[in-house]
């Protein structure tokens, strides 16, 4: 794993002293976790949830306990126009 | 009368009796808090007078009316600050409703009060991650309480709450209650629900109560269990009477010993204080034998694979667009980018990345895919020994607390320590931490926990057990 190019895609930038440290405990954390692969899984299925359900439904109705507009934007680094602030996405 | 150092059942009692009100009792707790805290860090805040709010409505009939309980901080509660420990939230976010933890609480009476420290976003196993202020054992201050619900078991130790609410991911709140000599309890997956938890891993995520007793812990559960329609993760399954189950004896109780968790790695006393505490179990009624969990060794590995990959799911949420810490940045990749630097710590940082990787192109199947297939091992193994036996019995923690610093700077001995507790959040099990003991260490007495394990939905076991042996 290249640390730097993982962090880009997680959208963490990291200084020189993070990448070298990082990448040392990660080559570390990633040689324990290949123990998985001597592991004989063959015909066994993945479980994502220890208690899956499907299919959980409810009445679609309007509850009424939304949070206001007001406390949403109450916790925004950056307001304008009732709305959250944002720098430029399309230049 | 110092409230904090009350079980609920006895500050219920003091109400009944008129000698204490809930507003005494809390400005109580906020006295022991200022004059004990400050050298042991559970707390990260508290807010004294939306509290006496609470207790002016305080409605003493129910279960737990009255009753202050501190909470985690990563649990929202409508109007009180929620950072997760984490700098990215600090000072920056106040809830805006409650978790539906928080609004069961209310039902049954309690007041939510204080807000305990914590590895930043649950990510640690001796609170040395809070990204606030470290937290110290009350038992020996040189040591770690734990983690990552570290504060919620040191408050609780240190009366300076009369219980707590944590969250366990891998041992969260086992871990911490066995080094702070408290008891705490991680429910069934689908037991309790998440909504207005802030998410780490989304499969394995239980909260539970932290207390003084078994008993203490059996009506915190109570009063928290249940279905939610807005978690839909959270399992219609009936509610039994927790309180009815610990008043019952253990005559004939199957407890299992797994043979694999009493192997190499555990320290010779603490495995001393848990078999003793075993064979009390067994002069009390219950029988004991011998199962095997025959994939414990690859549990850590499955565990980091797992918990880091839902984690760079869910903390993708923080951003520096809705909330939390926006850093000074000329384009939007660079706001994302420098706010996640700025606003997240080390182990945080580490975790994301781990969990960016195994779900990245190319290594999916190989490290993701094949982690959960391992997954579908450890809980088969529980399942063949849940067919034999009602309860597995073992150790919390392979060692008494360590010292602080002693395992920060090498993240995989942190994470080995985690060996006991991690594989009932993969099987999705419940399992609770009872105080077995304490062990001489540089002159401190440092606690035991003893582990008891039930089958899904089986809480009612292991209250039982713990109860009985609690009181023997």
């Amino acid at each position: 794993m290249n640390v730097r190019d993982v962090a880009n895609l997680a959208r963490i930038e990291l200084s020189d002293e993070e990448a070298s440290r990082y990448q040392e405990q990660m080559d570390h954390i990633l040689h324990y976790v290949e123990q998985l692969n001597q592991i004989d899984v063959e015909g066994i299925e993945p479980t994502a949830h220890a208690a899956a359900v499907f299919d959980i439904v409810r009445e679609d109705v309007a509850t009424g306990t939304s949070i206001s507009q007001e406390a949403v934007l109450s916790n925004a680094p950056q307001t304008a126009h009732d709305q959250i602030k944002m720098p430029k996405v399309v230049e | 009368m110092k409230a904090a150092s009350l079980s609920i059942a006895q500050l219920r009692s003091a109400y009944a009796a008129g000698d204490l009100t809930p507003a005494d009792a809390l400005k109580s707790v906020a006295e022991s808090i200022d004059s004990v805290d400050g050298d042991i860090g559970g707390y990260l805040s508290y807010d004294l007078e939306l509290a006496l709010k609470d207790a002016a409505n305080a409605d003493l009939s129910l279960p737990l009316g009255g009753v202050p309980i501190a909470i985690k901080d990563l649990i929202n509660v409508n109007g009180h600050p929620c950072s997760c420990a984490s700098k990215i939230l600090d000072g920056k976010y106040t809830a805006p409703y409650d978790a539906t933890v928080v609004r069961k609480l209310r039902e049954a009476g309690a007041i939510p009060f204080g807000r305990t420290n914590m590895d930043e976003f649950a990510m640690g196993s001796s609170n040395e991650n809070s990204g606030i202020k470290p937290c110290h054992n009350p038992h020996d201050l040189d040591r770690i309480p734990g983690g990552s619900s570290g504060g919620s078991a040191a408050v609780v130790a240190a009366h300076t709450a009369v219980a707590s609410l944590g969250t366990d991911t891998g041992g969260s709140i086992r871990q911490p209650a066995s080094h702070c000599g408290v008891v705490g309890l991680k429910p069934t997956y689908g037991r309790v629900s998440r909504f207005g938890l802030v998410a780490f891993a989304s499969s394995l995520d239980q909260c539970g109560p932290m207390t003084k007793t078994v008993e203490d812990a059996a009506t915190l559960l109570q009063a928290i269990s249940g279905a939610c329609d807005r978690d839909s993760t959270c399992l219609k399954e009936d509610v039994p009477d927790y309180s009815d189950a610990i008043g019952k004896d253990i005559k004939g109780l199957r407890i299992g010993l797994p043979s694999e968790y009493f192997a190499e790695g555990l320290d010779p006393e603490v495995k001393a204080k848990v078999e003793a505490a075993i064979k009390q179990l067994e002069s009390l009624g219950a029988e004991i034998q011998e199962v095997s969990l025959p994939n414990t060794e690859h549990a850590v590995a499955t565990y980091y694979v797992i918990a880091t990959a839902e984690a760079s799911a869910n903390l993708a949420r923080f951003d520096g667009v809705r909330y939390g810490h926006r850093a000074e940045a000329d384009g939007l990749i660079e706001l994302y980018k420098k706010s996640r630097a700025e606003g997240f710590g080390d182990e945080v940082k580490r975790r994301i990345i781990l969990g960016t990787y195994v779900l990245s192109s190319g290594y999916y199947d190989a490290y993701y895919t094949r982690a959960q297939k391992v997954r579908t091992l450890i809980r088969n193994d529980f399942e063949e020994a849940f067919s034999k036996v009602d309860v597995i019995a073992s150790p919390v923690s392979p060692t008494p607390a360590f010292k602080m610093g002693e395992k920060f700077s090498d993240p995989l001995s942190m994470y080995l320590a985690d060996i006991y507790t991690i594989s009932a959040n993969l099987a999705g099990i419940c399992g609770i931490s009872v105080p077995c003991g304490t062990v001489p260490v540089d002159g401190k007495e440092l606690p035991v926990g003893l582990q008891l394990l039930g089958k899904s939905f089986g809480e009612a076991d292991i209250l039982r057990a713990a109860h009985a042996y609690e009181v023997s």
